[in-house]
């Protein structure tokens, strides 16, 4: 029973660093109808940046910021510079995610070439090795502060989706972009503001990862990869279920880690995918957005 | 025509090898209901889209108030007093019909950064209130709290024309306001388009299928056919033009 909590526990951090990830997926995805590739690496660019900020001795409160700005600048920058230009040209939307594998393959190059591809360690205040005890089950600081992490951002895009009038806006060019337009929404910087968000959701994935592993160009791939797992698994259109689908996918994951076989726990989130797909082609709570033909 | 509201001149749009319109000229004075009639195809949408900023004109002008419209964003374009409806309806599904008309609002929400996230209750108020007049104006009372999407066809039309209104619209555009509607409501519609002219002073371009409405609402008639403007005039003189007559029921 402890062994059971624990990798349940275990499996919630991770999942709260996957919900992250496809929270940000899926804002663009049902604005946008693009799966951003580059994701990761903005994420990865926006973590080197505060790393970059960290390792001289700033305090994370300075990196953090910089580090979201950073994300969230290169992110509408690419909207206003790339996709609107495609989009002005007609492109469809494959199209456009084949640019986004463009982003992904220009931003990996800068981080090579800016930080080299040597693994570092990421000077963190929170220790993945300080660990309490409560009950049958241990909890390190770093995990808490993930969970935390990943509760906040979760709850302000809440907020910001459900009780703004941006939200509102966000909403209504999600769900039907001509209407909005007519109504004289200003769509494009609602759209450029829905990817500045994503991408600033990423970074803080990224900078609560990374003191979890050593800092690398290439450390977000395997999140971004669970985060869109997770993504399809609570339907690509809604944000609680990019949350349910990911925090299923940690634990499941960290189940078949601890009492199946460690070596197959990645392959586990694409059999779960498959499984959904077969069975509920929508995703678990996906089924908004019928689009009208 | 001297200055009208709105002015189209030589309006062309060609998508590749095909003409959609082909220099089509239209003038619709301030307070005046101007119908847009002509077989499928004819480009009477396409008029409208171009009007609204969603396509770009290959060539021509179009001028609100003397002011050219053409190369602004749609929504650059409804800031300026232009409203529209669509024929196959977009509306939000997944929110309340008072939602919806709220979103109609948008414009004059004041634009400053923390009012983005911020709702203030006060301006809140003063918006709903203009939102329950329409509400009132419309009856659409009994579905106010509604999500759109469990709402008969009917008063979906319905939340589409109160949704344009609440923008404050100079100009309303009206794409098939009436097709799809039973005998009863198109009768209904028609009232309340009439007497939306009176009561928020707009001025209406109808493209309409169904002639009878058509020639009820309109004090003048503008009839296009592939991309074409076969004539105009007032609605009894129109409906005798031999091409009309060839465009809707062909030849005899």
């Amino acid at each position: 029973m402890g062994n059971f909590l624990q990798y349940a526990l275990t499996g919630l951090s991770a999942g709260s660093l996957y919900a992250l990830v496809a929270l940000g997926l899926v804002l663009i995805h049902r604005s946008a109808r693009v799966l951003n590739f580059a994701h990761a690496d903005v994420a990865t660019l926006g973590t080197f940046a505060a790393f970059a900020v960290v390792s001289r001795g700033q305090s994370l409160w300075v990196a953090l910021p910089l580090a979201l700005a950073t994300g969230a600048t290169v992110a509408t920058l690419f909207y206003f510079g790339a996709v609107v230009p495609a989009v002005r040209k007609g492109a469809n939307p494959l199209g456009l995610v084949i640019l986004t594998i463009g982003l992904a393959l220009i931003i990996q190059g800068f981080t090579v070439w800016g930080w080299g591809a040597e693994p570092d360690r990421f000077p963190f205040p929170l220790s993945d090795s300080k660990v309490w005890q409560v009950g049958p089950v241990f909890v390190s600081e770093l995990a808490v502060g993930t969970f935390v992490a990943a509760g906040v951002a979760g709850l302000l895009l809440y907020l910001l989706t459900q009780r703004t009038r941006l939200g509102l806006a966000m909403r209504a060019t999600s769900e039907n972009l001509p209407a909005a337009q007519t109504l004289g929404i200003p769509t494009r910087a609602v759209l450029a503001f829905s990817w500045g968000t994503a991408a600033a959701l990423a970074v803080v994935a990224g900078v609560f990862l990374a003191p979890a592993l050593l800092l690398d160009p290439f450390f977000m791939l395997d999140p971004m990869f669970k985060g869109l797992a997770a993504a399809v698994l609570g339907g690509l259109n809604s944000l609680p279920g990019a949350v349910l689908g990911s925090l299923v996918l940690g634990v499941a994951e960290s189940l078949f880690g601890g009492y199946v076989a460690l070596e197959f726990k990645s392959s586990l989130a694409f059999v779960l995918i498959v499984a959904v797909l077969l069975v509920r082609p929508e995703g678990l709570l996906g089924k908004e957005f019928q689009e009208r033909v | 025509m001297g200055a009208g509201l709105l002015e189209v001149q030589h309006l062309a749009l060609r998508f590749g090898g095909i003409t959609a319109l082909a220099g089509v000229d239209l003038s619709i004075a301030e307070g005046e209901t101007l119908a847009v009639i002509g077989p499928n195809g004819s480009g009477k949408t396409s008029l409208m889209n171009c009007i609204t900023g969603l396509y770009r004109p290959t060539a021509g002008s179009i001028r609100l108030r003397g002011e050219s419209l053409l190369g602004l964003s749609p929504d650059a374009v409804t800031a300026r007093g232009v409203a529209r409806t669509f024929q196959n309806l977009r509306l939000f599904q997944h929110m309340t019909v008072l939602d919806n008309l709220l979103l109609g609002r948008h414009l004059h929400f004041r634009r400053r950064l923390v009012d983005a996230f911020v709702r203030r209750r006060g301006e809140e108020i003063r918006h709903r209130e203009r939102c329950e007049e329409i509400i009132e104006f419309l009856d659409l009372e009994p579905w106010r709290d509604q999500r759109v999407v469990g709402c008969a066809y009917g008063v979906q039309k319905r939340v589409e024309l109160g949704r344009a209104l609440c923008t404050e619209p100079k100009l309303l555009l009206l794409d098939e306001p009436v097709s799809g509607l039973t005998a009863e409501e198109k009768e209904e519609v028609s009232y309340w388009i009439h007497e939306a002219r009176g009561r928020f002073g707009v001025t209406v371009l109808l493209v309409e299928h169904d002639l009878r409405v058509a020639a009820r609402l309109a004090s003048r008639m503008v009839v296009m056919d592939r991309g074409e403007k076969l004539t105009e005039g007032p609605p009894a003189e129109v409906q005798k033009h031999p091409g009309v007559v060839r465009a809707y029921l062909g030849d005899q």
